[in-house]
């Protein structure tokens, strides 16, 4: 028997009334993994969270976390956790919140200590109503380490932040990774999914339609939007082109959408045919997953 | 720097935690402890040395306000705050914390039976001084323990109505409960002087027996005795209790994401 993982979903299925928010998803993380869990909105991660931290009740199926139901408040001595449309009472200190947070756990950190590597020093004694969105944000991180949790859940942990700010919070979740934390996180960014992850898992209208490593995954939604005009070219020939999802030509315009833009391209250019107004665009996530998810069902058909 | 000494006692950061952030709001300050003592103020105190049941009108009055007090911390404060907080979702990162909901509603009811007793001390305070009403110790002690005996059921109200409204309707749900309530009861008016109706009416209001609790204590009661009172406030408690659990099991079924 291998060592008992730390966050185990097993064939959950989720149903809010008639609709099906999970079906049959399986997620299993072993302790001092990050899995980023990778979806387009309304894909079904949050309610996979909810299952996992214990606040809501699989239809069917099972949730664990250390082998234990984290519908028991003491399983979740070992959590922290980042979540969507949270907030904290607003006449509070930042100070007054974290430690009345770390209170509520067996072995916390200083509340200083988690405030101080949430970043928010400055900010100690200011009440929780005078923080901007990114201050919160940061927060919400410090109320999450402030317990000294083995295992993090990041829920959508960078959507309200800037460019600058998603960076320096990607620095400390990795800081805390390579202290040997277990991290899940959800996002709709590859890119951040990608900097972060050593697996992910692709999920999209409550099923899991890939996962791997980032480079897999990369390969299968990293896929670009290729345009330009040009004669001489075949439908045929373009389709079969390694990587390509799908073409279409309007008005002498060729569309693409391919998995290898790289290569694609190399292909086009060695027919030395005339090509003019070309342009490589990144596809949508929404997009990616969608092409994903027809690839499977193509398949299973 | 600081470091965390409440680890031990999440209870009492909690309970802390509640009434600091209570306290902070002028809103609920001037309702649930202002309103009492000025509304005793501004009827009570005109009245002293006139006699109502028997009793100095003034202390008469100060009991009904005391209960009036009671009501008014249980459904304001305790209900609002709960509806607020789920507005916020502050209560969705304490329930992915090892927080235990028994410990949650604990420190809720304990954060409004010490804000339910700031209150009544206030008001005690103030119509002992303004009003010249003194009273031994024992009695003080006595009304103060009958009246948060009586808030039992308004909290178990005031959790109902904190799952049922939403943020922006709980404020004056809890008002159109606790004004009527009041009114009807006689807290605001003793009973005698208001139209027969309402008279047929009070006995069955959960706010009248509470007061009840106070009046007897002053020797002005309607004859009922404290266990028949106290029966109709328990039961009372028991109803509203049940419209929590309810309330709070909707509100868990509830979807997100």
């Amino acid at each position: 028997m291998a060592n008992t993982p730390a966050i185990e979903l097993r064939n959950a299925t989720k149903r809010f009334g008639a609709l099906t928010a999970l079906l049959d998803v399986s997620v299993v993380v072993q302790p001092g993994e990050t899995v980023a869990m990778l979806g387009p909105n309304g894909a079904g991660k949050t309610t996979a969270v909810s299952l996992m931290l214990g606040m809501r009740t699989p239809t069917s199926g099972t949730a664990r976390l250390f082998g234990g139901d984290p519908r028991i408040p003491s399983t979740r001595m070992r959590l922290g956790a980042m979540l969507q449309e949270s907030g904290v009472p607003a006449m509070l200190t930042v100070h007054e919140i974290v430690e009345l947070f770390g209170s509520l756990y067996s072995h916390p950190i200083s509340a200083a200590a988690a405030i101080e590597a949430a970043q928010l020093g400055e900010k100690s004694t200011a009440r929780v109503a005078t923080l901007s969105g990114g201050q919160r944000q940061r927060l919400y991180f410090a109320l999450a380490i402030v317990g000294d949790p083995d295992v993090l859940f990041l829920d959508e942990p960078t959507v309200a932040l800037d460019v600058e700010s998603r960076r320096a919070f990607w620095e400390q979740i990795t800081l805390l990774t390579t202290r040997g934390k277990t991290v899940l996180l959800t996002t709709h960014y590859l890119e951040e999914a990608d900097a972060l992850a050593n697996r992910i898992v692709v999920i999209n209208s409550g099923v899991i339609v890939a996962q791997g490593t980032p480079a897999e995954i990369k390969s299968k939604v990293g896929g670009k939007h290729v345009r330009f005009m040009a004669g001489g070219l075949s439908r045929e020939w373009l389709a079969a082109l390694p990587g390509m999802q799908s073409v279409t030509h309007a008005g002498g315009q060729w569309l693409l959408y391919t998995l290898h833009p790289e290569d694609t391209l190399r292909a086009i250019f060695a027919k030395e045919v005339a090509i003019s107004g070309l342009e490589v665009e990144g596809a949508g996530l929404e997009e990616a997953v969608l092409s994903l998810t027809s690839a499977r069902s193509k398949a299973a058909a | 720097m600081t470091t965390t000494t409440a680890t031990r006692f999440p209870l009492a950061t909690l309970v802390r935690a509640e009434v600091v952030q209570r306290m902070r709001v002028p809103g609920f300050v001037i309702s649930s402890i202002v309103f009492p003592t000025m509304f005793f103020a501004l009827f009570g105190l005109p009245n002293l040395g006139r006699s109502a049941n028997g009793v100095d009108f003034g202390a008469y009055m100060m009991a009904s306000y005391g209960a009036y007090a009671v009501m008014s911390v249980a459904l304001v404060s305790f209900g609002v705050s709960i509806s607020t907080e789920r507005g916020l979702g502050w209560n969705k990162l304490l329930r992915a914390s090892p927080l235990d909901p028994v410990a949650y509603f604990t420190a809720k009811v304990l954060m409004a039976m010490v804000l339910g007793l700031v209150s009544l001390v206030v008001l005690f305070a103030f119509a002992a001084v303004a009003g010249h009403i003194s009273l031994p110790l024992l009695f003080w002690l006595k009304i103060s323990g009958l009246l948060l005996l009586g808030m039992v059921p308004f909290v178990a109200l005031g959790l109902a109505i904190g799952y049922l409204s939403s943020p922006t309707a709980a404020a004056p749900i809890a008002n159109l409960i606790s004004l009527p309530l009041s009114f009807g009861s006689g807290l605001f008016v003793p009973l005698q002087f208001l139209p027969a109706p309402v008279q047929h009416v009070a006995p069955y209001l959960p706010s009248y027996h509470v007061a009840e609790l106070g009046w007897t204590l002053l020797g002005a009661g309607d004859g009922l005795g404290y266990a028949k009172h106290l029966l109709w406030v328990a039961g009372y408690a028991v109803a509203f209790m049940a419209l929590a659990v309810i309330a709070y099991r909707r509100d868990e079924g509830k979807t997100f994401g």
